[in-house]
């Protein structure tokens, strides 16, 4: 029995040592950055804080709650959050359900799955992308940011492999019993595809909440930026300019704990939503890459 | 038409995803023309002068391009092969821990990176590697001198390379860990009859059963090639990194919306496209050859 042997049981507690720092590694960047925004002002800019807070102070969070940009960007990216997920959730359903079916009884499917293989390993590249964008008048609109990523072909292949592990019999007695396919969709599908939806729906909510390239490029109104954005261009880019140390940076740098507030609100929803996702994002992650 | 008469809801069911990849996908492929034009905004598409390939013959002529693709092929590859064999071995120490609630809780933490986004992460490391910042500060304690992870080319790469796999490996082990669930408990069981210690286990149960996991993510990866992660990079580069920094993406970024060389950038862009599909298209069918993995 390996289990009783000396040397396993030292590798068990070396390996259990081991784990339990790289798992601890991963959210340490977080905890200091929830220290230093719970910090006083001096202590931070000093860097005095490690993982825990130094002189605590709500001051950060009274600043960034009284700052009506940052608070209308929240707003704004719950609302694309909210439309955004929506649209793709009944895109990826309607369109997962005839793609789901066998050659033999949609012909045209074959047609259908090459447009969306197709869309996922070529496309045109960045700068036409954005000439479209702009050719079809979404620049500086709020929908640039819902209706661009609303068909993702990798959700609905996740969805349409799920249609396929439900027994045909179901819907074959749908059929007899005289509903048609979008009754059957919608009655017999929807409620027993839940785990599955759920899990598209939280893949696309991560989506939404962490965008901020679109709203970048798309958006010249800095007050329409969703959250994300925003949070890009307060502190990735004025931290790019500190590097040269003028004067007038270094009062910026001193924004620090303020920073820190923003950043930890932005990432607060998915630490929220994150215990309620992993059980689902497990199986989604399997379903979509491991198939016999 | 007797089977459009049956087939009809299924088309309509399709016409909504249809409509958006037309929209958002097919019609900017046909802004790839732009590629072989001198591109000007005032002159559009069918204004502009036709120069057939010299934006494509500029790419492998201007140091600057060929940097570029440079830098994106080291950054992506290595980070391919750490995010392959990191998860591997993770995966390998994480299944052999028996108590399940400390498994479920250090899996919990481990997976927790990979939702966050660049730009929360960037915010955090560029705080925390900064010259005087917590990572330096630790360093100091045990007497390395300051580094300056994000503004020195020589150590941008590794910093980019080994933030990425803190990120992602966590969330690249979840299906190495679903087929380890899958393994026969029947092999170690019998292999334990006859003696084997649990090296032994691992060398001939665990890692043969974990190879065609392997090699369908590694075959996969292989469409990557060409993509180091635009959204890492732009939230940690700035101009001091530039020359070993800049990937194909950031530089299309940077060449089109900043410059205003479209046509250019455009041909850079469609160089990357082709490529990719290639890369695609032989690792999908090296997938299904080697592993019977199939897309569809």
């Amino acid at each position: 029995m390996y289990h009783k042997t000396a040397p396993y049981r030292i590798f068990n507690v070396f390996n259990i040592c081991l784990l339990v720092i790289l798992s601890i590694m991963c959210i340490v960047p977080l905890i200091h950055v929830l220290a230093v925004s719970f910090s006083a002002k001096s202590a931070a800019d000093a860097n005095l804080v490690g993982l825990w807070p130094v002189q605590f102070s709500l001051e950060a969070y009274k600043k960034t709650m009284n700052n009506p940009i940052f608070l209308h960007s929240i707003w704004i990216s719950v609302c694309r959050t909210v439309l955004g997920t929506g649209l793709t959730l009944l895109i990826t359903f309607l369109a997962a359900y005839p793609l789901s079916k066998e050659t033999s009884v949609f012909r045209s499917r074959n047609v259908y799955s090459w447009l969306f293989v197709f869309s996922m390993i070529f496309n045109g590249g960045l700068v036409p992308f954005y000439m479209v964008i702009q050719k079809i008048h979404l620049m500086d609109s709020f929908w640039v940011l819902v209706l661009p990523g609303a068909v993702n072909t990798f959700l609905v292949i996740l969805m349409l492999n799920f249609f396929r592990g439900i027994p045909k019999e179901m819907e074959e007695a749908a059929l007899i019993d005289g509903a048609g396919h979008f009754r059957t969709l919608f009655s017999i599908f929807l409620p027993i595809s839940m785990p599955s939806i759920a899990t598209i729906a939280l893949f696309s909510m991560v989506f939404h909440w962490n965008s901020w390239f679109d709203g970048l490029l798309y958006l010249s109104n800095a007050k329409d930026y969703p959250l994300a954005t925003f949070l890009q261009t307060v502190i990735i880019q004025k931290d790019m300019s500190s590097m040269s140390m003028s004067p007038k940076e270094m009062e910026l740098l001193s924004q620090t704990t303020v920073n820190a507030a923003q950043i930890f609100i932005g990432a607060a929803p998915i630490l929220i939503v994150y215990p309620f996702l992993q059980k689902y994002f497990v199986k989604g992650m399997t379903l979509g890459s491991v198939k016999e | 038409m007797r089977s459009l008469q049956r087939t009809w809801p299924f088309h309509i069911m399709l016409l909504p995803a249809i409509i958006f990849l037309i929209v958002f996908s097919y019609i900017p492929m046909g802004g790839i023309v732009m590629a072989f034009q001198n591109y000007k905004p005032w002159l559009g598409i069918t204004g502009s002068e036709w120069v057939g390939l010299d934006n494509f013959r500029f790419l492998f002529q201007r140091e600057d391009s060929l940097q570029v693709v440079w830098n994106t092929l080291i950054i992506a590859v290595l980070k391919m092969f750490f995010n392959l064999v990191v998860p591997f071995v993770f995966a390998i120490l994480l299944n052999e821990i028996r108590k399940v609630g400390l498994q479920r809780s250090i899996q919990t933490l481990v997976y927790l990176p990979h939702f966050l986004s660049w730009v929360i992460l960037g915010g955090i490391l560029i705080d925390l590697l900064a010259t005087d910042g917590f990572m330096n500060r630790i360093l100091g304690s045990i007497g390395i001198q300051p580094i300056f992870f994000l503004g020195d080319n020589n150590w941008f790469r590794f910093t980019v390379i080994v933030s990425d796999i803190w990120k992602e490996f966590g969330y690249n082990t979840i299906v190495f860990l679903a087929a380890l669930a899958g393994i026969n408990p029947s092999l170690y069981e019998a292999s334990e009859m006859d003696g084997a210690s649990r090296w032994r286990q691992t060398l001939h149960i665990t890692v043969p059963s974990l190879i065609p996991m392997v090699v369908v993510v590694g075959t996969l990866a292989l469409g990557n090639v060409l993509n180091a992660g635009f959204d890492q990079i732009f939230n940690l580069y700035n101009p001091l990194v530039y020359q070993k920094g800049d990937i194909i993406d950031t530089f299309v970024y940077r060449t089109a919306l900043i410059n205003g060389e479209m046509g250019f950038a455009t041909a850079i862009g469609l160089f990357k496209s082709v490529i990719s599909m290639i890369l695609i298209l032989i690792s999908y069918r090296l997938a299904y050859k080697w592993a019977g993995y199939r897309i569809f």
